[in-house]
């Protein structure tokens, strides 16, 4: 393994084992609870999509909100400021506190202060700097960074955090549970918020008609920071800006479910400040509020640092919309694994923390974790603006290739037949190029497979591709599925539709049997079918970050297809990853039209039997299950694309007994689980799917998978036999 | 028995936790007793014709904060859906005195519940564009999951209490 390669390795091997179980737990639990609280609203879909189009309206119009934002600050009685970077917010607010001849400066949690590491530069004035936040506080004592962008703390024990107060601060009594350190906590920070010279907040939300603020809380800090000293500075990005107070509601309604999965925080402050709350000045404890002559300052920092560029760019300007409700981050199989701290950069984390770190730090930052994204596209339907971000993390991936240099290039350039300049990494050409590795696979087999499992040859994969020597290489078949199709005749008289069954590279090649099963079942339910020669999809190249060759796997694609639409026959997909770049990606490929009609005209395999006997095509064609015992994994991006019923459905509809998986991805992701880098955090994601598989109930349990990589990725854990739903159901002929 | 928007707003009350009770205006004081322990503070509620008892210090200082059992503040409105109260952020100091006691109580008009969040926004939106630009939407009591497990009371109040005021 490279040395780049075993570094990486070794620092996701490390916080698997000190940070994985405490993340695991708590964004597992997050991520569960947004499924239950999500089932709460009457029109979850109608609600995101509400929230989505305000965004994607502020940020078109924000400079004129930003203008009519100053407006009503200013007329309320306090100031915006328009900060251009951290530098310029920092010293901005560190004349602020000068000013007020602040000692001390009281803050609540915000990402966007972490970003511009004001903390820091307060205290290079000597200016004392208290985090109010719980999390945020037991993070300031140990000297970390955050690993969650709403749990800061997450990745800490309670055990960890006992030790680590027990250490710091010598209590009387040893403090042992959850209630003895927040009780501590509370006091302690209580009685710093006393004597607090100066409030910081983040902001959520702010609204341009009245100079609202919206803070997203639960334990009551922001309150205090906010209420109880008589200046307040609030820190935010400029794209925090929405037009009313009206369009909170979204927001208000989803954060906390998509979140931490509770139906709402216990605080949503909605704050104009100055605030007409008297100030409480424990200075004078004896002085009651009504007669504390109460004259606050209130200076809102808006901060640029790159996100009027992100405004600017077609494809970072989504990022923009995000809310920070850490949805991505908790859906992310990747990422309850291990942690921001390996699945983030210098401030944000998670699944569209590589679209924050490309936007206000640079793709230095971006790249450093940008590739743990698989692309599984979980987090699609759980963001509550509906963000594509693993389009982003692809944008990103492909600008990353780019900007680097390998010394190679020469080399491969013009080697591979992809429309890629030199500087992606041999091993993401490899992988992007695996339409081409299979032919030649298919050709020289069963040699090639033969030759490829040498050691030396394995030795020579790790090295230069990195490869991971332990895990299984795929075995590519001598007869393709097209070859077997074109040496056989068609069985159906008086077809009821016509399908061609599109033979996606790894049928192909490599899983022929389930091309073979799909061909008789639709064939039994008397579909004509046509397996016809197109090119790969560019699924591939497309999670390498190789945007320009995927597209060009697009046109050719289209080009290939066109025409059985045009004549009306169905395309039908075996491979979930595939039909999801028919249905989804693309859309950034096509012209509208193009994508609509292959859209359109696409059928995950499954769901086209469902569809088959929905209209009356005979089930006792199909093998019966008479009452079989199934255990069931999905596949990530099927599930997205909302396909996991339907071969529930046409499983039971044959007496099939399904059990479904509900873990959110196997951890293989096409390629992912071989690269040597990241094979044992693969492995680890893949656990629990294992475990799903091996309980008493499950563990005798027939294992079908709809995916390559799941089904890759099962059978090196489990010693049963697998294969695809549609070989089950297939007449055995 | 409640039914429509106030009994959806208990039901909502019972899956936070939160204890309610009924009262009318003459009846507040017996049941503001059973509630609170001394000391407890309070700011005079904006009802026409309903008074705090005397033992409630309606004109505390930052040490009566500090030092407070209980809380008792008027609330604008209560969202059935999730059962929430809105504190409002007047210049009598409804923020602070929900906000240090252990316990806040909430005292709500029946008819100022409504059932949803659109509903409480159309207000919101009226209330802040007409001078009443600040409050909390409050949903059960303070609480956080940092130090290793749900914690009530984390700081503001460890418990609330809602009183509904049927007129």
């Amino acid at each position: 393994m490279s040395k780049a390669r075993e570094a990486k390795a070794a620092k996701i091997r490390q916080l698997m084992e000190t940070e994985g179980d405490a993340v695991g737990t708590s964004t597992r639990g997050f991520n569960e609870g947004r499924y239950q609280s999500v089932q709460t609203l009457d029109d979850y879909e109608g609600l995101k999509s509400e929230a989505r189009a305000i965004k994607e309206d502020a940020i078109e119009r924000l400079p004129e909100l930003i203008d009519q934002l100053r407006e009503t600050v200013e007329s309320n009685g306090g100031t915006l400021y328009i900060a251009d970077d951290a530098a310029d917010a920092n010293q901005y607010i560190r004349e602020v506190c000068e000013d007020k001849e602040a000692e001390r400066v009281v803050k609540s949690k915000s990402m966007t202060s972490e970003e511009i590491e004001v903390n820091e530069d307060l205290e290079a004035a000597d200016i004392d700097v208290v985090e109010t936040d719980l999390g945020e506080w037991v993070l300031q004592v140990a000297d970390e960074s955050p690993s969650h962008i709403v749990a800061p703390a997450i990745h800490k024990s309670r055990e960890a955090i006992a030790d680590l107060f027990n250490e710091a601060f010598d209590p009387d009594e040893p403090l042992e549970t959850a209630e003895e350190l927040t009780m501590f906590a509370r006091e302690r920070l209580g009685e710093l918020i006393e004597g607090a010279d100066v409030g910081m907040t983040g902001a959520n939300f702010i609204t341009a008609d009245t100079g609202t603020m919206a803070l997203v809380t639960s334990e009551g800090n922001a309150r205090k920071t906010a209420v109880v000293p008589d200046t307040h500075v609030a820190v935010a990005g400029v794209e925090k800006v929405i037009p009313t107070v009206e369009d909170l509601r979204p927001f208000v309604e989803l954060i906390g479910k998509s979140g931490t999965g509770q139906d709402i925080t216990s605080y949503i402050s909605l704050l104009t400040p100055p605030v007409e709350s008297p100030t409480v000045d424990f200075d004078a404890p004896d002085t009651p509020l009504s007669a504390t002559e109460t004259d606050r300052d209130f200076h809102l920092v808006l901060i640029d640092n790159g996100r009027f560029d992100m405004r600017e760019d077609d494809q970072l300007r989504e990022t923009l919309y995000c809310i920070r409700c850490s949805a991505c981050s908790n859906v992310c199989a990747n990422f309850q694994h291990v942690g921001g701290h390996a699945f983030g950069g210098e401030t944000y984390s998670g699944g569209i923390g590589t679209g924050w770190e490309a936007g206000v730090e640079g793709l230095d930052s971006a790249a450093e974790f940008n590739d743990l994204c698989t692309g599984c596209s979980r987090c699609t339907t759980a963001c509550p603006v509906e963000i594509d971000i693993p389009w982003i993390n692809t944008v990103v991936r492909d600008r990353v290739n780019r900007g680097e240099v390998s010394e190679l290039d020469w080399l491969v350039e013009g080697l591979t037949p992809d429309e890629e300049p030199g500087g992606v990494s041999l091993q993401k050409r490899f992988f992007g190029n695996f339409e081409t590795a299979a032919k030649v696979g298919s050709f020289f087999a069963p040699v090639s497979n033969w030759a490829a499992g040498l050691d030396v040859s394995r030795d020579l994969m790790e090295r230069f591709l990195g490869i991971d020597a332990r895990r299984e290489l795929p075995e590519f078949q001598r007869e393709t599925l097209k070859d077997w199709f074109e040496s056989r005749t068609s069985r159906v008289d008086d077809p009821v539709r016509t399908a061609v069954l599109y033979p996606d590279v790894y049928t192909n090649h490599v899983q022929v049997e389930r091309g073979k099963a799909a061909v008789r079942a639709l064939e039994a339910l008397g579909v004509d079918v046509i397996v016809p020669d197109v090119r790969s999809s560019g699924r591939a190249p497309l999670s390498q970050g190789m945007i320009a060759t995927a597209e060009d796997h697009a046109h050719d694609v289209y080009a290939g297809l066109a025409e059985h639409i045009d004549d009306g026959r169905d395309i039908v997909v075996i491979e979930p990853s595939d039909l999801a770049m028919f249905r989804t990606e693309y859309e950034k490929f096509l012209p509208e039209k193009s994508f609509e009609r292959i859209s359109e005209a696409s059928y995950e395999v499954m769901e086209y039997v469902f569809g088959l006997l929905d209209n009356g095509a005979d089930a006792d064609a199909l093998s019966a299950g008479a009452g079989e015992e199934v255990a069931y994994h999905s596949h990530c991006q099927q599930r997205t694309l909302g396909l996991e019923g339907h071969t529930e459905a046409v499983l039971s509809d044959l007496g099939y007994d399904v059990a479904t998986s509900d873990v959110e991805c196997c951890g293989m992701a096409g390629s992912f689980g071989y690269k040597s880098e990241y094979y044992e955090l693969s492995v680890d994601v893949g656990s629990e799917l294992q475990g799903q598989f091996q309980t008493d109930e499950n563990g005798d349990r027939t294992v079908v998978a709809s995916g390559t990589s799941c089904l890759e990725q099962l059978d090196s854990l489990l010693s049963r036999p697998m294969q695809h739903p549609i070989q089950l159901v297939a007449p055995r002929r | 028995m409640s039914t429509g928007t106030v009994a959806t707003f208990e039901d909502s009350l019972e899956r936070l936790e939160v204890g309610w009770t009924h009262a009318s205006p003459d009846g507040l004081a017996d049941v503001l007793e059973g509630l609170c322990s001394d000391p407890t503070i309070g700011v005079s509620l904006p009802y026409d014709g309903v008074d705090l008892p005397d033992w409630v210090n309606i004109d505390p200082t930052p040490a009566d904060l500090r030092e407070a059992n209980a809380g008792v503040t008027a609330a604008g409105l209560g969202i059935a859906d999730y059962g929430s109260v809105v504190v409002q952020g007047t210049p009598d100091g409804v923020e602070p005195v929900s906000l240090f006691g252990d316990l806040h109580v909430a005292v709500l008009r029946r008819s100022d519940i409504v059932p949803g969040m659109p509903e409480a926004f159309d207000w919101l939106g009226e209330e802040f564009r007409t001078g009443h630009p600040s409050a909390i939407i409050a949903t059960g009591p303070s609480a956080t999951a940092d130090m290793g497990a749900l914690v009530k009371g984390a700081h503001g109040p460890k418990e609330v209490h809602v009183v509904i005021l049927d007129e």
